[in-house]
């Protein structure tokens, strides 16, 4: 392309196979000097391989990679560091117990040093911090900062060490609309001083927000490359899925009878000090609530009390007008919740297991998964191959081990396991988390059947998008408090985004807390 | 060359590293064995002849194989379920005073009902023993690998006392050692004139039922559940409290079982060293049979064979039995890292 400013990052035909698996197949990706070029795709589509190689973990089989001129060095990440690539990762590295001082200069001083010059870096830091907008303390304890100031301290590391090339990998996932709006401000701030980004994620909003390219893959191939100017939504969903992609949308419907209900409950903390504090709330058969809020507001004390795992301090929980205030997880299955929890992996499945065995977790002590104490393995059988097939669940047989299955491939087990039981109340926290365009549309679907069939589902996620999509009412948590529910036709993400940081919605309240 | 993690692991990879990874401790300790200044052949020769060279020699390793067969179970249990029972040996020595208790005399009652009610009554003994660090891991956080450590040392002391003490058999002329079992309460032999006894029947009838136990029953699904994910299966519903104290119960009792073999099969009678370690042997048993009931038959008698026929190899030449616990413990290391690098390639470049 003619016109442009210099090429900063050229990589060329990298293929890098693992086994049978060709994880990258030929990629070529060009990047300009002051460009930010988003990089798409589905999960195990090969952008973490790439960058792994970028990055001198992985050694690509075929293929090369040059900074400005210069041919980098394959396989050393101290190569990479030094021709100045640098990146910022989804799940932060950083100290916890460290100053954001110590994190920033952690690794920049030679070993041999006699002692630290943190004046210098302390001037550094201001000046960066300064130039793209990364307020922060230097002296602050990591521990105590916020998702989005760790994340600032991240990119401050990378801008420390003077890269060039910055990339960030899925960098808003955490972040509430206004901490984005920020971040893309400091973005655009770093390409006008000439730096070059590159642009991990899978919300096409933001994408076509920021993007100034936009490089497609879908199996290890670079499927589409296109200008911002050309792109739109449907283009790249369209590429990024390999078929035109047509997401599930909310009927109009009514509300029937409450089925959960909160009455002032206070729970999770300690008696004197409960994460959530006096939360009033109720749901509807044939309605889904939205849950928003940065995460740690208090919103897993809700879930576990829905779950199961824990009981009110004090307060009142009814399900079905029925009082809940001393539920059980197992209580809580045979009155009817249907509980999709947040960490899949950790809580939703064992994955030393079967899929067959993961598929009767919460059925097993009662017939006819068995009888009198004995599995009946037979019923089990044919249950797991009816749902594999109902539910779409692919990459294994009944007897495979759940570690081999994909993030989608568990959730539909999850959500075969749940929605069997028909159940009256579902919660599903955080329920379309790391899964692809496809996966996703999947899950919102069957949420909605179950909203049509009458049951009252809970929707807690940190993505607002599928909070709009889903919800007929959100509320908003902020600091262990409930807001009054609003319509998402009424409010933009942006009063959302005000309310999830406590600067409306909650009135004197929040003043009391 | 580097590692690379396989998509699958081939069944044949499986089922081969158990025994290439044995013959590679046996080079190994070929090396020892000339250091020791003995030929490895000749030391081998004579190891496999005193394991499995005569019915004699036969014999005698299933008679050490009983007791680890229950022990290894006792640990397969309990491992499965995440709870580190390290107290094999105490329960062991539980069961042992309790069938001493009623098995001497107080209780009399014809075989076909005496010898369950022996087991049942040690296995109780075995059970409780291990229930006490179960509920202290539930409630207090406390850590089962130290407690049911300890908890051998207390048993074993006890034994000590009894058997010098009020338990003291007057007619043993001085030696610290319990009562004779009465008749109706001793094991039956299985051959004649070897000492191999009922007891194996009842250790192998033991591996079958555990393994239907883990196979085909709730406690089974729920001990495995609990053992790889206890978040999840708390999640799921699963009683916590009741599944750990059931694998303790079951646990601590199979280990009591090797004290009845031991007291009312091998001796007849309680000393306090009727168990040269089965309990902690039991740990490298059920570890090498990576936790499968019917494995633990095979390496039970695979540890029985070669402690066996060390001994007869050190009567026999100078070398020091001990190469039989270097010998089992090198297999052990190298299964696990057979089993665990079965799970990965060799690549070039």
């Amino acid at each position: 392309m003619s016109g442009q400013t210099p090429l900063a990052l050229q990589i060329s035909a990298i293929t890098k196979r693992f086994g049978s698996l060709t994880a990258n197949d030929g990629i070529s990706l060009d990047l300009h000097e002051g460009q930010i070029l988003a990089l798409l795709g589905e999960n195990g589509a090969g952008k973490t391989t790439l960058m792994s190689v970028l990055f001198g973990h992985y050694v690509a089989d075929e293929g090369s990679i040059k900074v400005k001129d210069t041919l980098l060095e394959a396989g050393s990440p101290a190569a990479s560091l030094e021709a100045g690539i640098g990146m910022v990762h989804q799940h932060f590295t950083l100290a916890e117990n460290l100053s954001v001082l110590d994190n920033i200069m952690l690794g920049t001083e030679r070993l041999t040093a006699v002692r630290r010059d943190t004046s210098k870096a302390k001037r550094k830091i201001a000046k960066l911090a300064g130039a793209f907008g990364l307020a922060v303390d230097p002296n602050a304890s990591v521990g105590s900062l916020t998702v989005g100031e760790r994340q600032r301290v991240e990119i401050l590391k990378a801008l420390y060490r003077d890269v060039r090339i910055l990339i960030l990998d899925e960098p808003t996932a955490v972040l509430t609309p206004q901490e984005a709006d920020n971040l893309f401000d400091t973005l655009r701030k770093m390409t006008a001083e000439g730096l070059s980004i590159i642009f991990i994620s899978h919300k096409l909003h933001e994408v076509l927000a920021i993007a100034d390219e936009i490089a497609v893959l879908r199996h290890g191939k670079k499927v589409a490359a296109f200008p911002i100017e050309e792109a739109s939504r449907e283009k790249i969903a369209e590429a990024m899925v390999g078929e035109p992609v047509d997401p599930p949308v909310r009927q109009p419907g009514e509300p029937g009878a409450t089925v959960l209900r909160l009455n002032n409950v206070d729970a999770g903390g300690t008696v004197d000090r409960p994460t959530l504090k006096s939360a009033s709330f109720t749901l509807s058969g044939g309605e889904i609530v939205g849950l928003a809020g940065v995460s740690g507001n208090g919103q897993s004390v809700l879930a576990d009390l829905v779950s199961g795992l824990i009981n009110p301090h004090s307060g009142e929980m009814s399900l079905l007008d029925n009082p809940a205030n001393a539920l059980t997880p197992a209580t809580a299955v045979r009155a009817g919740v249907g509980r999709i929890p947040e960490d899949r992996h950790a809580t939703g499945v064992i994955d030393e297991m079967s899929i067959r065995e993961n598929l009767a977790l919460e059925s097993i002590r009662r017939p006819p998964a068995s009888r009198a104490g004995w599995v009946n393995w037979k019923t089990i059988n044919e249950r797991a191959r009816t749902l594999m097939s109902r539910y779409d669940v692919r990459g294994g047989e009944i007897g495979t081990t759940v570690r081999r299955l994909s993030g989608g491939n568990m959730q539909k087990l999850i959500l075969a396991r749940v929605l069997e039981a028909s159940p009256h109340v579902i919660l599903a926290n955080q329920p379309t988390r790391g899964l692809d365009i496809g996966a996703t549309a999947y899950v919102h679907q069957q949420l909605f059947n179950a909203r049509a069939r009458g049951a009252g589902v809970l929707v807690i996620s940190e993505d607002l998008d599928e909070l709009m999509t889903l919800s007929d009412r959100i509320v908003v948590m902020f600091h262990g408090l409930l807001s009054l529910p609003i319509s998402p036709e009424n409010v933009t993400q942006q009063e959302i985004g005000l309310m999830m940081s406590g600067q409306s919605g909650f009135g004197e309240a929040v003043d009391a807390a | 060359m580097r590692l690379e993690a396989r998509e699958h692991v081939p069944l044949w990879m499986t089922a081969l590293a158990p025994p290439i990874a044995v013959a590679v401790s046996f080079l190994f300790c070929a090396i020892l064995i000339l250091w020791a200044g003995a030929s490895p052949l000749s030391a081998y020769g004579d190891l496999i002849a005193g394991a499995l060279g005569s019915r004699f020699a036969i014999t005698e390793t299933l008679v050490r194989a009983t007791p680890l067969i229950f022990t290894g179970l006792a640990v397969a249990v309990a491992f499965r379920a995440k709870l580190w029972n390290i107290g094999g040996e105490g329960q062991l020595y539980a069961g042992a005073l309790m069938v001493t208790w009623v098995g001497t005399g107080a209780v009399d009652l014809p075989p076909i009902l005496m010898i369950p009610f022996l087991f049942l009554s040690a296995a109780a003994a075995g059970g409780l023993l291990l229930l006490g660090p179960a509920l202290m891991k539930t409630y207090l956080k406390a850590d089962e690998v130290v407690t049911t450590l300890l908890l051998n040392f207390v048993v074993l002391l006890l034994v000590n006392y009894l058997l010098f003490g009020p338990w003291k058999d007057p007619m043993a002329m001085g030696w610290p050692q319990g009562a004779a079992i009465i008749d109706n309460g001793l094991l039956e032999g299985l051959v004649p004139k070897a000492r191999v006894h009922m007891g194996l029947i009842y250790a192998l009838c033991a591996a079958v039922l555990v393994f239907i136990m883990m196979r085909f029953t709730i406690w089974g699904f729920e001990i495995r559940a609990v053992g790889h994910n206890a978040e999840a299966a708390r999640f799921a519903g699963m009683p916590m409290t009741w599944t750990t104290v059931r694998t303790a119960l079951i646990s601590g009792g199979l280990a009591a079982c090797a004290g009845v073999t031991e007291v009312a099969g091998t001796k007849g009678y309680l000393t306090a060293d009727i168990s040269p370690g089965f309990g902690y042997t039991g740990i490298a048993v059920a570890m090498l049979a990576g936790l499968n009931p019917l494995g633990v038959i095979v390496s039970a008698i695979f540890i029985a064979a070669i402690y066996n026929g060390a001994d007869a190899m050190s009567r026999s030449i100078d070398v020091s039995n001990y190469i039989a616990d270097v010998i089992t413990a090198t297999s052990l290391l190298l299964v696990l890292a057979a089993v665990a690098l079965s799970r990965y390639r060799l690549k070039r470049g």
